[in-house]
């Protein structure tokens, strides 16, 4: 006669029990759903860029980028007047937003009170929140109204919206230069510009190139404020001037794109290339130099 | 730091000689009659934190003092103090009376600049300037003062040569100074300092960081620095005290404990306290 009553096996103390599953498939799970985050990320950037890409295929060649708009209803033709417009307005919002914005930082982290620094940080951080097309209409009550629609106009306005990200980014770099090395040029009677100048930009050079570059970046591709202080220009051709409206890329995106010939729609989209692939390589530009400065500060 | 890497800089810039190598060539610096600092009555707080209470003291010309004492008992708040340092750190303030000879630093018309010339600091960490050369690190102290060409670079060459740095770096003056092993920045640093001819040195545990030969280098050199300067050391290490220190400090709490010449703390001291200390019952 057989023994039936079989004895269960002694439970494993490695495999673990029904807790432990459960948490082990709960772990499976979240790491699923945050990598699928990831790649819906990814692939709506993937899309924006094929899609643009696709599009601006038909009117991408050399005319596009040296000739200026043919009025409508003839076919060819280029936007080279809105990338010289553009430049201009970016650079003369930089030559105002990065110096002064380099300014603010040396003041709140070198010389400032604690008590002073933080109330501007967060001023900082209020203007980085206004919607930029508040201060479109800033600036449009400010110094359109009443005189014409301006290079210097838009430039203001783009410096507004540039200022606090360049500001911010320095205060951040700024405070990742070591206390040690201020401590060594004051023990040498340098006096605090000078270890500023000498000491704590050279050393924070690679953060500050960053946070300018991020800044440019930003304001290459800002529409608003320009389309109330820079949109009513005439095809004339480049401008240099910035005492009238400048023609540029962002609101000749918007243009074209309100117009009803197909061919203009191409343009749109192939303007809109030529932004995102600035803001690209800049941002590339910005890496290269971030990486750059946080080796040299971590020696 | 990345050690790896800069044992690989030392090694490919100069590939014939050994960064370190067992004997310094130290050029004799001149002898010059130090400065006497005299400390009365000082308070230092840290906003309300009293950390130095009505310390008076005496340090002697051309004589290395050592200051030892547990750990936050106030030797570098002290030693910063001298050269107007402890002022920097926010919410931080002293008062009282500090003499370079006649002179009060602590006075209303002083510079505290002016001070930081006349006494120079050297540091826990070597912290040479990471942007600069070899050579304008030692150099960043002199463009201030208005020295350039020819005896800029001659008190340089003079500064690296006096802390024994020369035989090792005078092929490489115009590399970065963070290239340098640990030793070789200490000692970078201590150039740097006296580059200025300052009247008195003050070091903060300079050889807390250091290996055991980098510190006999430093040691043997603080012993040639007193030929020129006052220098007022801070140490948490006995022995070493015991080695550079003509006259030694023990301090707790925030108080003087005794001041007496080193030997005499070591061997017979006369509060029992500091035998305590320094028999490592406490501390």
């Amino acid at each position: 006669m057989s023994v039936t009553t079989q004895t269960p096996p002694p439970p494993s103390r490695l495999t673990g029990g029904a807790r432990q599953r459960r948490r082990k498939n709960v772990n499976r799970l979240m790491m699923g759903v945050s990598t699928l985050a990831a790649l819906i990320a990814l692939a709506v950037l993937a899309l924006v860029l094929v899609d643009i890409v696709i599009k601006a295929a038909p009117a991408l060649n050399l005319d596009f980028f040296t000739k200026n708009p043919v009025p409508f209803g003839q076919t060819g033709g280029g936007i080279a007047d809105s990338i010289v417009g553009s430049a201009i307005l970016i650079g003369l919002a930089s030559a105002m937003a990065i110096p002064i914005g380099i300014l603010v930082a040396i003041f709140t982290n070198e010389f400032a009170p604690p008590r002073l620094s933080s109330p501007i940080r967060f001023a900082l951080d209020i203007l980085n929140g206004v919607p930029t097309i508040v201060t479109g209409i800033f600036i449009y009550g400010l110094l359109v109204i009443g005189h014409t629609q301006s290079g210097w106009a838009g430039a203001i306005a783009l410096a507004i919206v540039e200022l606090p990200i360049v500001a911010r980014s320095a205060q951040e770099v700024l405070a990742l230069v070591p206390r040690s090395l201020k401590e060594a040029g004051l023990a040498l009677g340098l006096r605090r510009w000078r270890i500023v100048l000498r000491i704590v930009l050279p050393t924070a050079a690679g953060g500050l190139v960053t946070g300018a570059v991020l800044g440019v970046a930003r304001v290459a591709g800002e529409t608003a404020p320009l389309l109330l202080t820079s949109s009513i220009f005439s095809n004339l051709g480049i401008t240099t001037n910035p005492g009238v409206a400048l023609p540029n890329i962002p609101v000749t995106i918007f243009t074209l794109s309100e117009s009803p010939s197909p061919q203009d729609h191409a343009q749109a989209w192939a303007a809109a290339l030529v932004l995102v692939a600035f803001v690209l390589i800049v941002s590339l530009v910005a890496r290269t130099f971030n990486e750059r400065s946080r080796r040299k500060i971590a020696d | 730091m990345d050690l790896d890497q800069t044992e690989q800089v030392d090694v490919s810039t100069a590939p014939e000689s050994p960064p370190e190598p067992e004997t310094m060539e130290r050029e004799k610096l001149e002898p010059a009659r130090g400065h006497a600092i005299s400390i009365k009555d000082l308070n230092a707080y840290y906003g309300e934190r009293h950390a130095i209470k009505g310390i008076s003291l005496t340090f002697e010309p051309n004589q290395v003092t050592a200051i030892i004492g547990p750990s936050g008992c106030g030797k570098s708040t002290l030693v910063r103090c001298i050269n107007r340092m402890h002022e920097e750190i926010p919410k931080a303030h002293a008062e009282g009376t500090i003499l370079l000879d006649e002179e009060d630093l602590y006075g209303s018309r002083v510079d505290v600049t002016a001070v930081r010339r006349q006494i120079g600091m050297v540091f826990q960490k070597a912290n040479p300037f990471p942007t600069m050369s070899i050579f304008d690190n030692v150099a960043s102290g002199l463009k201030l003062a208005g020295i350039r060409g020819d005896s800029m670079r001659e008190r340089v060459h003079r500064s690296l040569r006096a802390v024994g740095l020369w035989s090792e770096v005078s092929d490489r003056l115009n590399s970065p100074g963070i290239g340098l092993s640990g030793g070789q920045q200490q000692r970078l640093c201590i150039a740097r300092t006296i580059a200025v001819e300052p009247e008195v040195i003050l070091m903060d545990e300079p050889c807390s960081a250091l290996d055991p030969i980098a510190t006999l280098k430093v040691e043997e050199l603080i012993d040639e620095l007193k030929r020129r300067y006052t220098i007022v050391i801070v140490t948490h290490n006995m022995q070493q005290a015991a080695r550079v220190a003509d006259s030694t400090v023990f301090m707790l709490d925030g108080e003087v404990v005794e001041h007496a010449p080193t030997n005499d703390i070591f061997t017979n001291p006369s509060d029992e306290r500091t035998e305590r200390y320094v028999t490592g019952k406490f501390g």
